[in-house]
């Protein structure tokens, strides 16, 4: 078996493997905790902190008029890459292919040339935010081993796609091999590293916001 | 095969047969640019043609479809290859000689103690190596055997289509017969691979031709084949490439894409893993290869092709099934199997962190009690 038949193959049923696993473990072993006893009384009735919580998934989605001088332009970056990633990882035609031969439909795709300019943007919006969290002092003190590398396997991604699509480095088989590998890479890690955002950010913001609204306070 | 032309100088046979040596000299500087060779080697390469005496070759074929060696003689007649190819000593070839039985393995024994440590062996087909050699046999020898004695006098070995080059279907998941390719079996002679299922056969030509001109082994990749022809891949090479590029695929083999000439990558195309010379050097005189003829390229030059998946897969697509493609239906089972067992380990890990708590709360409570 060549590189690229161990990395489409056995390296990605097991690296898909391990992410279901993952995923479903972390998302129900969170679900299923106990909150804490409130002993307060509710400040609200149970229909109005439901909805405070679905609220503040969109309220927290950008920041407050008073911060966003200061936090603004770091949210638009974060806002960027992701919009970025979404579109090369859903709208690239062999990424549509990839995804479609495992859940059996597929969707239009936009121009290759248009997903590789994209893609350098993004890389290079990459780039920025992890030059932000070096220089800022207060984001440096807050990131550790798990932000770093979760930015690491991301950008390796982007990294090696673009160097498959441009042909750089090595033949495509390979290249493509090592794409799918950091892949495969990217899937065991997510479970366990801070890409479990992707799950945890919606419920989390609910559970808070909905917190907040038993106690009466608006967030 | 022996004739009345046994020992001419290539020259000599050329001018035998009304070819001068203006047109010889031009054909030369023709090959020498479609191999991408310099500009000076085409005159250098017919000189050297032209004054050597005809070398000799043995052309073996063992576990083949004859594939190979109909590509070969599918030259447009009448061209100069053919000319150089009677120009040649073919002194053994079991399909396209007139002898037969005896007679044709004494004309071969004769030929390869006559020519010791000069003469080319090209080999057809893969090698049976199971139940004593016996799925493949001629003469009351076996294949290996065949092959063992005739490399033993070869200057090289020239291994056309991937059967003998890497196996080819007969090396194919379950490999009945054992089968290997003829480097598996012979480590010790210079061996040139010109695979693909067939070869092009200007490819095997200009193959042999730079050989007998130049007298040194070309340039080769890792899989051992000439770099001059198998340098690039057909997708770098394909005229379909910008339709990949601007992202436009064809969906079916009768759809709109597929009528406007759109790339066939969706539809399984392994061009951009293949390295041949099918998008440039094309089949039948330039006129046209598969891609051009709607289906994709079937990846046939590359080791092990017939194992790699389906032939109509995307190559970015997930292959672990038997057949090599996933179907929707098993990464369904993959999920729901894992997703299972995650949901487990959730329930478990929920249920640990609750006693957990459960018993932090208890002694704080416990513990303001006893204040």
């Amino acid at each position: 078996m060549d590189l690229l038949g161990f990395a489409r193959g056995p390296a990605l049923r097991v690296a898909l493997a391990v992410f279901c696993i993952g995923v479903l473990w972390r998302i129900v072993g969170f679900g299923l905790l106990r909150l804490r006893r409130d002993l307060n009384k509710p400040r609200a009735s149970i229909a109005r902190f439901l909805t405070r919580g679905l609220i503040t998934v969109g309220s927290r989605s950008w920041p407050h008029p008073e911060f966003i001088p200061r936090t603004g332009a770091g949210e638009a970056l974060g806002y960027s890459y992701h919009i970025g990633l979404f579109i090369v990882v859903l709208l690239f035609a062999p990424h549509v292919a990839f995804i479609g031969s495992l859940v059996g439909f597929t969707w239009p795709a936009l121009p290759s040339s248009l997903i590789t300019v994209i893609s350098v943007l993004t890389l290079t919006l990459f780039l920025a935010v992890l030059f932000r969290r070096v220089t800022h002092p207060v984001l440096r003190m807050l990131s550790n081993f798990d932000d770093y590398f979760s930015w690491f396997v991301t950008a390796l991604v982007l990294v090696t796609g673009l160097a498959n699509t441009a042909h750089i480095g090595a033949r495509y088989e390979t290249l493509l091999a090592l794409h799918i590998l950091s892949v495969d890479l990217l899937l065991v890690w997510f479970p366990f590293g801070k890409l479990m955002h992707a799950f945890y950010l919606v419920p989390s913001r609910a559970i808070n916001g909905a917190l907040l609204g038993r106690k009466g306070a608006v967030s | 095969m022996s004739s009345d032309d046994d020992g001419l100088t290539v020259g000599g046979m050329l001018l035998k047969h009304g070819v001068s040596r203006r047109g010889f000299i031009q054909y030369c500087t023709a090959v020498a640019s479609a191999m991408a060779l310099p500009p000076w080697m085409g005159p250098a390469m017919a000189e050297q043609l032209r004054g050597s005496p005809r070398p000799s070759v043995v052309y073996l074929s063992f576990q083949e479809c004859t594939g190979c060696l109909e590509s070969l003689t599918r030259s447009f007649a009448p061209t100069i290859e053919d000319l150089i190819f009677n120009s040649i000593s073919l002194d053994y070839n079991d399909t396209l000689m007139a002898a037969a039985g005896e007679a044709a393995e004494s004309a071969r024994a004769q030929a390869m103690k006559q020519n010791f440590g000069k003469y080319v062996l090209v080999v057809d087909g893969s090698v049976p190596t199971g139940a004593g050699g016996a799925y493949c046999a001629a003469g009351g020898r076996s294949a290996v055997d065949t092959l063992r004695e005739a490399a033993k006098g070869a200057a090289a070995i020239v291994c056309v289509g991937t059967c003998a080059s890497f196996g080819g279907i007969a090396f194919a998941d379950p490999n009945p017969t054992s089968a290997w390719p003829v480097s598996a079996i012979v480590d010790d002679k210079p061996i040139i691979n010109v695979s693909g299922c067939p070869p092009i056969p200007e490819v095997m030509t200009g193959t042999l031709l730079q050989f007998f001109s130049t007298g040194r082994i070309p340039d080769l990749d890792e899989h051992r084949r000439p770099k001059v022809f198998f340098g690039n891949t057909i997708h770098d090479r394909c005229y379909r490439r910008p339709f990949y590029d601007q992202g436009k695929f064809a969906k079916t083999f009768d759809d709109e894409g597929a009528r406007n000439g759109w790339c066939l990558y969706e539809l399984g195309c392994k061009g951009p893993t293949t390295y041949n010379a099918c998008a440039t050097l094309k089949w039948n005189g330039g006129v046209s290869f598969p891609i051009q003829s709607g289906h994709g390229c079937i990846g046939c030059s590359e080791p092990g092709f017939w194992d790699k998946g389906s032939l109509y897969s995307a190559l970015s697509t997930a292959a672990w099934g038997k057949a090599g493609e996933v179907a929707p239906r098993q990464a369904l089972e993959l999920a729901a199997g894992a997703g299972a067992v995650g949901v487990a380990l959730g329930v478990v890990s929920a249920g640990v962190s609750r006693l957990r708590q459960h018993e932090r709360e208890k002694s704080a409570d416990d513990g303001q009690q006893g204040s």
